[in-house]
C-alpha cells in the first residue's frame, strides 16, 4: 500500500484498470455492441487528436500527416501478431492471457517504430516553417500510405487482414488514460513548458538557453508515439489495416478535432474527439436513410461521403464564430495539476 | 579588473553593407556599460553578433575566457550570457512565472520519465523553480500578476519581465537593448533603480543599449558611442557627453553650438 501512496499514478492506473475490466466482461451489458464499437473508436481518436495537438497546439509545429503514424504503429503491431506470430484470437473472457500480454507488447513496439520514423521526420522539419512544414508532413502520410500500398507481404491494397480482436474496452481505455495523464503530466512540466516556448517565439526561447531543435523533434516523436500506439489499438480493434484508413481525409480529420478542441487544450481535443466520432456516426447513418431524389432529371444519391462536406462547414463556423476552438487553451480542472501556493 | 566580454575586431557584413566594422571593446566584469549610437548604427546587431543570433563575418568574441564564435545561441545562453529584446519578445499566452520558469529550464536535472511520472525528486525541483521565480517576479514587482498571461501586462511591466527573464538563465553578463523604450519618466526612474539593485544582488555584468539619455548618464559607468559600426568615443558618461563628435553624430553638424 505504502507503494501506492507513493505512487499515487500507479494507483488510479490499477483501480482504474480493475473497474474497466469489469465493465468490459460482456456479462454486464449495458451497452449494446454497436454503441461499444462507436465508444472505443471515440477513445482511440482521443489518442491521436491529443498526440497530434501535442505537435500542433503545443509544440506549434504543423503536421497533416498524423495517421502516417499510426498507420507505422497499425502495421507493425498487426504483422506481430498476426503474420509473425499468428496468434489466436483471444477468449471473450480472458483478461490476462498469454497472448493479451504478447499483443501490449506489440502495441508497445508498434509506438516505438512509430516514434522512430517521427524521429526521422522531426529533423527535417527544423529546417521547416508554417506551409512548408505542412506539405513536407502531408508528403509523408502519403509516402507512407504508398509503400504500404506497395508491400505484399502486409497485403497491399487488400490491406492487412484477419488481424485477431485484441482490443477491447478495457485496453483502449487503459491506454487511453494513461497517454492523456502522461501527456498532462508532461505539459505541466519544465519540459512542457519549454515545448510551449518553442510555440509562442522561437527566437526568445533560444535566448533563454532552450534547445529548440531538440524540443521541436521531442514533440514529433512523443506526438509520434501515441499515434503508433492508437493505430495498433484501432487495427487490433477493427481486425483490419488498410492503407486508405490511413490517408489524407483521415488526417484532416483529426486536424479539425484540434481545431475544434483548441489548439493546446487536451481537454478539447478529448471533447472533439468524442462529439466529432458521434457525429460522424451519426451522420453516417442519417445520410444513408435520404432517399435518393430526382433534381432535374438527375438522380441524386446523398452519399456518406456528404459528411465531410458537414466537417468543411464545421470548421469555418469554428474559424468564424469562435476561432481558439471549444476550449481555446484553457484545460478542465481534473487535467491542471495544483501547484502548492504559498 | 578583467575583461568578461572582449570582442576583437569583429566586422559583419549583410551582403554588401558593411553593419559592424572593425569593433574592438573589452566589458570589464561588473561593470553597467552602455553603448549608444543614432539609429541605424549598429547597436543591435553587436548584440545579436554576441548572442550567436548572427556569425561575425570575421573578428574574435571571448566571454569569459572562451571563443563563443560558431556556438549555438542556446548554448552562449548557458555559458552565461542572458539578453532582454528591443522588440520584446514575451511568450504571450503563458503566465508571468511560466516565462521565467522557461529561462531556467536548461538548468533542470528532472528527466523527461521522471518529468512523465512525477516521482519526488521531480515534484521538488519543481517546487524550488517556482519559489525562484517567485523571488525574480517580487524583484521585479509583479508579483501580483505572476499568474496572469504575460500577453494582459502593461509594456513597462513586459519589460521588466525580460529582464526578470533574463536574469532567470542566471548570467554573468546581461544584455539589455533599449529597457526604456516606451515607458514613462516615473517607470525610466524605477527602472534604473532596479538595473543597479540587479548588478548589486546577482553579481552581473549589464551592457545595455539606449536612446534615453537621462538613464545612460545616470546608470552607465561606462559608455562607447558608436556611428556606423565604427567607435566614436569612449570612457566616462560625462566626458563622453560633452565630445563635439558625439554632438555631431546625433545633432549634425554645427548641433553642437546649440
Amino acid at each position: 500500500m505504502h507503494l501506492l501512496k507513493k505512487f499515487p499514478l500507479l494507483a488510479a492506473a490499477l483501480c482504474f484498470y480493475i473497474v474497466v475490466t469489469i465493465l468490459s466482461l460482456d456479462q454486464v451489458d449495458i451497452l449494446n455492441g454497436y454503441f461499444m464499437v462507436i465508444i472505443e473508436r471515440s477513445l482511440i481518436f482521443v489518442i491521436l487528436a491529443a498526440s497530434l495537438n501535442l505537435i500542433n497546439g503545443i509544440t506549434g509545429q504543423f503536421s497533416l500527416g498524423h495517421m502516417g503514424f499510426a498507420a507505422v504503429g497499425a502495421y507493425v503491431s498487426g504483422t506481430i501478431t498476426t503474420l509473425l506470430l499468428k496468434l489466436p484470437p483471444p477468449a471473450p473472457d480472458a483478461i490476462f492471457s498469454g497472448p493479451m500480454l504478447v499483443f501490449l507488447v506489440a502495441i508497445v513496439v508498434g509506438g516505438l517504430c512509430a516514434a522512430g520514423v517521427g524521429f526521422l521526420i522531426g529533423f527535417p522539419s527544423l529546417r521547416l516553417k508554417g506551409d512548408y512544414l505542412a506539405i513536407m508532413t502531408l508528403g509523408f502520410g502519403e509516402i507512407i500510405r504508398t509503400i504500404l500500398n506497395n508491400i505484399d507481404y502486409v497485403g497491399g491494397p487488400r490491406g492487412l487482414l484477419g488481424i485477431p480482436k485484441f482490443s477491447n474496452f478495457g485496453v483502449i481505455t487503459l491506454f487511453t488514460f494513461l497517454i492523456i495523464v502522461l501527456l498532462r503530466n508532461l505539459v505541466q512540466s519544465s519540459h512542457g513548458r519549454a515545448l510551449l516556448s518553442v510555440r509562442e517565439n522561437e527566437l526568445a526561447s533560444e535566448l533563454c538557453g532552450v534547445d529548440t531543435t531538440k524540443y521541436k523533434v521531442l514533440g514529433f516523436v512523443i506526438g509520434a508515439f501515441c499515434a503508433g500506439i492508437a493505430g495498433g489499438l484501432l487495427a487490433h480493434l477493427l481486425q483490419l489495416a488498410h492503407p486508405t484508413q490511413y490517408g489524407f481525409l483521415p488526417s484532416t480529420l483529426l486536424l479539425i478535432m484540434v481545431y475544434a478542441g483548441g489548439m493546446g487544450s487536451l481537454t478539447g481535443s478529448i471533447l472533439a474527439a468524442f462529439s466529432l466520432t458521434f457525429l460522424t456516426e451519426g451522420l453516417r447513418v442519417a445520410f444513408d436513410n435520404i432517399p435518393s431524389f430526382n433534381l432535374g432529371g438527375t438522380m441524386v444519391r446523398v452519399g456518406t461521403e456528404w459528411v465531410m462536406v458537414i466537417y468543411a462547414v464545421l470548421l469555418i463556423l469554428i474559424m468564424l464564430f469562435r476561432t481558439e476552438g471549444i476550449m481555446g487553451m484553457r484545460e478542465a480542472k481534473l487535467l491542471i495539476i495544483g501547484e502548492k501556493k504559498k | 579588473m578583467s575583461a568578461l566580454l572582449s570582442i576583437q575586431g569583429m566586422s559583419h557584413y549583410f551582403g554588401g553593407l558593411k553593419a559592424v566594422s572593425n569593433f574592438s571593446f573589452d566589458v570589464p566584469e561588473g561593470v553597467i556599460y552602455g553603448l549608444i549610437g543614432p539609429n541605424g548604427s549598429g547597436k543591435t546587431t553587436i548584440f545579436n553578433l554576441i548572442t550567436g543570433i548572427y556569425t561575425p563575418t570575421e573578428g574574435r568574441i571571448i566571454f569569459n575566457g572562451q571563443d563563443i564564435i560558431g556556438k549555438k545561441p542556446f548554448r552562449i545562453v548557458q555559458c552565461g550570457v542572458a539578453r532582454t529584446f528591443q522588440n520584446l519578445r514575451i511568450f504571450g499566452n503563458l503566465s508571468v512565472i511560466d516565462n521565467i520558469r522557461i529561462a531556467r529550464h536548461y538548468k533542470v536535472k528532472s528527466g523527461l520519465f521522471a518529468s512523465l511520472l512525477r516521482v519526488p525528486s521531480f515534484r521538488r525541483e519543481e517546487e524550488e523553480i517556482r519559489e525562484e521565480a517567485m523571488q525574480l517576479t517580487r524583484l521585479m514587482l509583479l508579483e501580483e500578476r505572476a499568474n496572469d498571461d504575460a500577453k494582459n501586462l502593461p509594456y513597462g511591466a513586459l519589460r521588466r519581465l525580460e529582464i526578470a527573464r533574463a536574469l532567470a538563465t542566471k548570467p554573468k553578463l546581461v544584455l539589455l537593448d533599449e529597457p526604456a523604450a516606451g515607458m514613462n519618466p516615473k517607470e525610466t526612474d524605477e527602472l534604473m533603480g532596479l538595473i543597479r539593485r540587479v548588478r548589486d544582488e546577482f553579481k552581473v555584468t549589464v551592457f545595455l543599449i539606449e536612446h534615453h539619455m537621462k538613464l545612460v548618464m545616470n546608470v552607465c559607468e561606462r559608455v562607447k558611442v558608436i556611428d556606423f559600426g565604427e567607435t566614436i568615443a569612449e570612457g566616462d558618461p560625462r566626458v563622453v557627453g560633452k565630445d563635439p563628435k558625439v554632438l555631431e553624430a546625433y545633432l549634425g553638424r554645427g548641433g553642437a553650438e546649440c
